[in-house]
């Protein structure tokens, strides 16, 4: 299963081969980690998108607890955030086929930011399955490259991730 | 006050309160130890920078403080890994300073560079690479308060050449304020409620103490709850000697090689209060056929050890002797005869049978010498036969202290940990006990006890191989016993000599005997092998 982490710290050098050290190092899996400044540009937010049961989840926020630079550890539920996260894809596309992929981008809320002769560049902001439905649509054309931020993810209405621990 | 960076590195450690360091100097971390010359800081030159670890681990040990050590730059501070992850794995409190090159010449491979910081992280609680001289009040102040609070460990402080040539304006914070890092001590009430509401329920309850009780200081605490409500006890490896061996509340360690009572105590009880004590795999093997059948209740300051090696049904996160106190306030005194008088007939008496000649039986030499021993001999034991023989053959008296390398299981540590422990007990008789495989590991660290006049006492079991591998190998592998012999192994009373220290041989019970007597009569460094046969089995 799935689960979203969120984990505000202290903007120093080496926190995060600190986290990825803890994963690789305890077997946790990371689908994705997403890394950026806060209001407070002490501190840092990183987004884990991790893999696992109840009980590893659990020991994840333990042990990210652990490390004395995070400031606070927070497991979002589906419900509980709005998650996003951005993709760039370069897809083979020749005159013929651009009007049905540009079709395509205006169902699907993508932006075409870049058109050469053989190629067309895409970009998509939206939740981690939007984005797998996108790429099963457009993978026929031949994907070039592709490229994902990870996600990101903010808590719904006014709650927020205090910076006491 | 303007001074010197490296001359700030000193104050830091006086302001701690620190008297003593253990180290071995390098280009890199020269500025320091110039600084530390006139310090009135004791310098103890270990022989190995490992050992500087393990000796300052078994002074942490016996003065509940972070002890020191320093070593220089690249390869001494990759040889001092071994003793920083021994020391992370017992959850014992060091600071560990290592030299570094110029901060501008980090990251280009120049001579002696070693990303430490990098290399030690999985074996530390924190650790800093310092890059402006002003921080270093503050990165002393926090280093110290993060080894020692909280769940005690390793925290490595990384000091670049450069900037401990800095000059600064210093003066050391009174007090340190880590918003991430705000460690539980007192338990939740509620949770502390439902804690002595289980134990007052119990039959049977069983308390199991582990390394945590030292690391907080709760000895007396235990013992006061144990007995105010008549609870039997037993103990993990990293728990022995919180209780008296004559204490008859206890009944010993459990685990792969503790002893049948104790293991059968866990089995039938049907409260299990852990304190302190995180169900390595070695102490309970099948932690799910437990959980199903005893009702757990934990205590332990780290929140990550509840519910990770088995499931718990109160957990309580606390410091130990602020939580026992806490239960001491509720406790009401119980009765639990018959439970004690069911455990009381699973107690063993060893008998031995005859040596094999030139030779004595291990266990009886240890349970022997113990009983002459002061009761509050502090001994060390290595890792291999002679741990578990030391474990739970040498008898604890009142206020005797046990230590080992628990949690890593590190060859070599009893010498260099007895080194760090008289020095700070120096009243104490102190007695290292070691394989032939172990010490040499880390026999050149007689010369750090002869050159500063540590006078430990060194039993050495000599079985002339890896003991408890060939055991392994014996029972697991149809008796293939390879690279587990020791032969090229030099005199050990030769060697004893050769560092002027007085040493004799146990061959026999004449000999044993006359052992016993130098070791309780003989006030300096001793050596004394004990033959021991080679098939002689662990348990
Ligand atoms: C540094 C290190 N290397 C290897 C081991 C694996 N090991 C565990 S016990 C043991 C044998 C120890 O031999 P010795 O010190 O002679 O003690 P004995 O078992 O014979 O009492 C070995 C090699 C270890 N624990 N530590």
């Amino acid at each position: 299963m799935k689960h979203t982490i969120s984990v505000l710290v202290e903007n120093h050098s080496g926190v995060l081969s600190r986290i990825t050290g803890l994963f690789s190092r305890r077997g946790f899996n990371i689908e994705s980690l997403a890394v950026g400044p806060t209001q407070d540009p002490d501190v840092s937010r990183i987004t884990i998108i991790a893999d696992g049961d109840e009980h590893t989840v659990e020991q994840i926020e333990k042990q990210l607890n652990k490390l004395i630079e995070v400031i606070k550890v927070r497991t979002l539920g589906k419900d509980e955030c709005f998650a996003r996260e951005l993709m760039l894809v370069k897809l083979s596309c020749t005159a013929e086929k651009r009007s049905e992929i540009m079709t395509i981008a205006e169902m699907t809320e993508a932006k075409i930011v870049d058109v050469t002769l053989t190629t067309v560049t895409l970009e998509l902001c939206a939740r981690y399955k939007k984005l797998e439905r996108f790429i099963e649509l457009v993978s026929p054309y031949g994907i070039i490259e592709l490229v994902r931020t990870g996600t990101i993810a903010i808590q719904k209405g006014a709650d927020v991730m205090d910076r006491k621990k | 006050m303007k001074m010197k960076a490296c001359q700030a590195m000193v104050e830091c450690l006086k302001a701690e309160g620190i008297s003593v360091v253990y180290g071995y100097p390098g280009a890199a971390i020269c500025p320091f130890y110039d600084a530390l010359m006139d310090s009135g800081i004791k310098h103890v030159l270990v022989r190995h920078e490992a050992n500087a670890g393990h000796e300052a681990s078994g002074m942490a040990r016996i003065t509940g403080k972070p002890a020191v050590c320093v070593v220089t730059s690249g390869p001494g501070a990759v040889n001092l890994i071994t003793g920083i992850a021994t020391a992370y794995a017992d959850s014992i409190p060091l600071i560990c300073i290592t030299g570094q090159v110029n901060t501008e010449q980090i990251g280009s491979d120049v001579f002696q560079e070693a990303d430490i910081t990098g290399a030690a992280e999985p074996f530390v609680k924190h650790s800093y690479l310092v890059k402006d001289a002003n921080d270093i009040p503050r990165v002393f102040k926090e280093a110290f308060y993060i080894a020692g609070s909280g769940r005690p460990g390793p925290v490595l402080i990384d000091m670049p050449m450069d900037v401990q040539r800095a000059e600064i304006d210093f003066s050391y914070p009174e007090k340190t304020d880590i918003r991430s890092y705000k460690p539980t001590l007192k338990g939740n009430a509620f949770q502390v409620k439902r804690v002595m509401a289980e134990l007052e329920k119990a039959k049977k309850p069983l308390i199991c103490i582990g390394g945590g009780v030292f690391a907080s200081g709760a000895q007396d605490e235990v013992v006061e709850l144990a007995h105010l409500m008549d609870i039997p006890v037993i103990t993990t490896m990293m728990g022995i000697s919180v209780f008296s061996d004559d204490d008859p509340l206890f009944y010993g360690m459990l685990g792969t090689h503790g002893l049948p009572g104790a293991n059968r105590a866990v089995n039938e009880c049907d409260v299990l209060f852990l304190v302190g004590a995180r169900v390595g795999d070695r102490a309970v093997k099948t932690p799910i056929e437990l959980e199903q059948t005893t009702k757990i209740l934990h205590i332990d300051i780290d929140p990550a050890e509840l519910g990770k090696n088995i499931r718990v049904d109160v957990p309580l996160v606390g410091d130990a002797k602020n939580v026992l106190r806490q239960l001491i306030g509720r406790a009401k005194p119980a009765d639990h005869s018959e439970w004690k008088a069911q455990l009381d007939s699973y107690r063993i008496k060893r008998s031995y049978g005859e040596p094999k000649p030139g030779t004595v039986i291990p266990r009886q030499f240890i349970d022997k010498l113990s009983r002459a021993m002061p009761d509050d001999t502090v001994v060390t034991a290595d890792v291999g036969q002679n741990q578990i023989w030391t474990a739970t053959s040498f008898h604890i008296g009142k206020g005797g202290r046990f230590m080992t390398s628990g949690g890593m299981g590190t060859m070599g540590y009893s010498l260099p940990a007895a080194i760090g422990a008289k020095m700070a007990a120096p009243d104490r008789a102190v007695i290292a006990i070691c394989g032939d495989g172990s010490l040499q590991m880390s026999m050149m660290e007689l010369a750090t006890a002869v050159q500063n006049d540590v006078r430990i006492k060194l039993l050495v079991m000599t079985n002339n191989r890896l003991g408890m591998v060939r055991e392994l190998q014996t029972n697991g592998y149809n008796g293939r016993e390879t690279a587990v012999f020791l032969d090229g192994s030099p005199d050990f009373i030769k060697i004893a000599e050769a560092y002027g220290i007085k040493s004799c041989r146990v061959t026999d019970e004449k000999s044993a005997d006359e052992a016993i007597e130098l070791l309780t009569t003989y006030d300096g460094i001793t050596l004394v092998e004990v033959m021991v046969d080679e098939n002689e089995g662990t348990l």
